[in-house]
């Protein structure tokens, strides 16, 4: 048998088969401790430890299904466990067609979601409306919530939505400890009527 | 499977005729399927008659839809009804002012009319009088339009990222 053929699909892929351990912040060590600010720590925890709240409405959310099964494995990136509650999930991933009837319906899911929370919108139709240039669909979930990455793509392939998951993490891990609490921050969730 | 059957056809259109013979305004054959179109005032009795007849028996409401005829000013209904018995399908027709668009319901004679003339009413603004609970079955209540009536602009508009003249407008 040729060598080429005798490679396992992980390692055609150039996948890891050891579990990985996340990247160290930047910080000191020295001799048994590591000292970093407790942000960058933060951050590290929170951005490799996503729970997912999938809001899936069409086929963007069968994307979505290959996404988070086997051969793509969302669980990679820390998103293994979904979350099907908003009272525990840090991220609202939208995919798929909103229509005006379902807009409050999103926007109460959003307003459930603890802080800190991030929203994807995936695929043409949650990030503007699509196709669907009608009076009965939502032209882009960002008219009644806030959205942190967009995801493009009718539907997106599951490497776009992995993707959006990475985008999604580095605001994660980057972002500052007071950002909720920040002047900027109110004045966002003002323009979309939230306290 | 359904064939069309003359006779039959022949049969309904003498029963109505000797039952209701000036409430049938005009009844003619088209796509497949026998078309009476019946005035407003007598559909229930007709409809009722359609169905309780013995030798009818048009037990089952296939379908029932709104139309909108803005030349005329008119809304219509259309029923497809089903024999069971004689497996027989015909269509009825009624229509009604736009200015008074009312029409007797017909969730007496099938409950299945229900939920269809919800809809009717939803997107051509049809009222069914002595409907149960005439609300609105898919729109957002809020709604004040009749989305369905060819008046209205089916495109969003709220959205300030077109430009008209791209989409040859």
């Amino acid at each position: 048998m040729p060598a080429a053929n005798t490679k396992t699909m992980s390692e055609k892929l150039n996948l890891k088969t050891t579990p990985t351990v996340a990247e160290a912040p930047e910080g000191f060590s020295g001799q048994g401790f590591f000292a970093t600010s407790i942000e960058k720590a933060v951050g590290l925890a929170r951005k490799n430890s996503l729970w997912p709240l999938p809001f899936a409405t069409s086929c963007c959310g069968i994307e979505f299904m290959a996404t988070m099964a086997s051969h793509y494995d969302l669980a990679r990136f820390g998103s293994e466990r979904l979350s099907f509650s908003p009272r525990q999930s840090d991220l609202l991933m939208v995919m798929g067609t909103v229509a005006k009837k379902m807009g409050p319906v999103l926007r109460e899911i959003y307003i459930q979601m603890a802080e800190p929370k991030w929203v994807m919108a995936v695929g043409a139709c949650a990030a503007s409306g699509g196709i669907f240039d009608t009076y009965s669909v939502l032209q882009g979930i960002d008219r009644i919530i806030p959205v942190d990455v967009y995801v493009p793509g009718c539907p997106p392939r599951p490497e776009q939505i992995i993707d959006g998951i990475i985008k999604i993490q580095e605001l994660v891990g980057n972002e500052s400890l007071r950002r909720r609490n920040s002047k900027e921050y109110e004045d966002l969730m003002k323009k979309y009527n939230m306290e | 499977m359904y064939q069309i059957n003359s006779d039959r056809d022949h049969l309904v259109v003498t029963k109505l005729t000797s039952q209701f013979s000036e409430a049938i305004e005009s009844h003619e054959f088209m796509a497949d399927m026998l078309c009476i179109t019946i005035n407003k005032d007598a559909i229930h009795k007709s409809l009722l008659f359609l169905r309780d007849d013995t030798e009818l028996q048009y037990n089952f409401l296939t379908t029932l839809c709104g139309m909108h005829y803005p030349e005329k000013q008119k809304l219509g209904v259309v029923y497809h009804l089903h024999s069971f018995v004689n497996n027989h399908r015909i269509r009825i027709k009624t229509d009604a002012d736009i200015d008074d668009p009312t029409i007797a319901t017909a969730t007496a004679i099938w409950p299945a009319a229900n939920w269809m003339e919800r809809e009717t009413y939803d997107f051509f603004g049809i009222l069914f009088e002595g409907h149960p609970n005439l609300k609105r079955i898919l729109n957002v209540d809020e709604m004040v339009d009749f989305p369905l009536r060819k008046d209205f602009p089916l495109e969003d508009q709220t959205r300030e990222d077109k430009d008209d003249s791209m989409f040859g407008r």
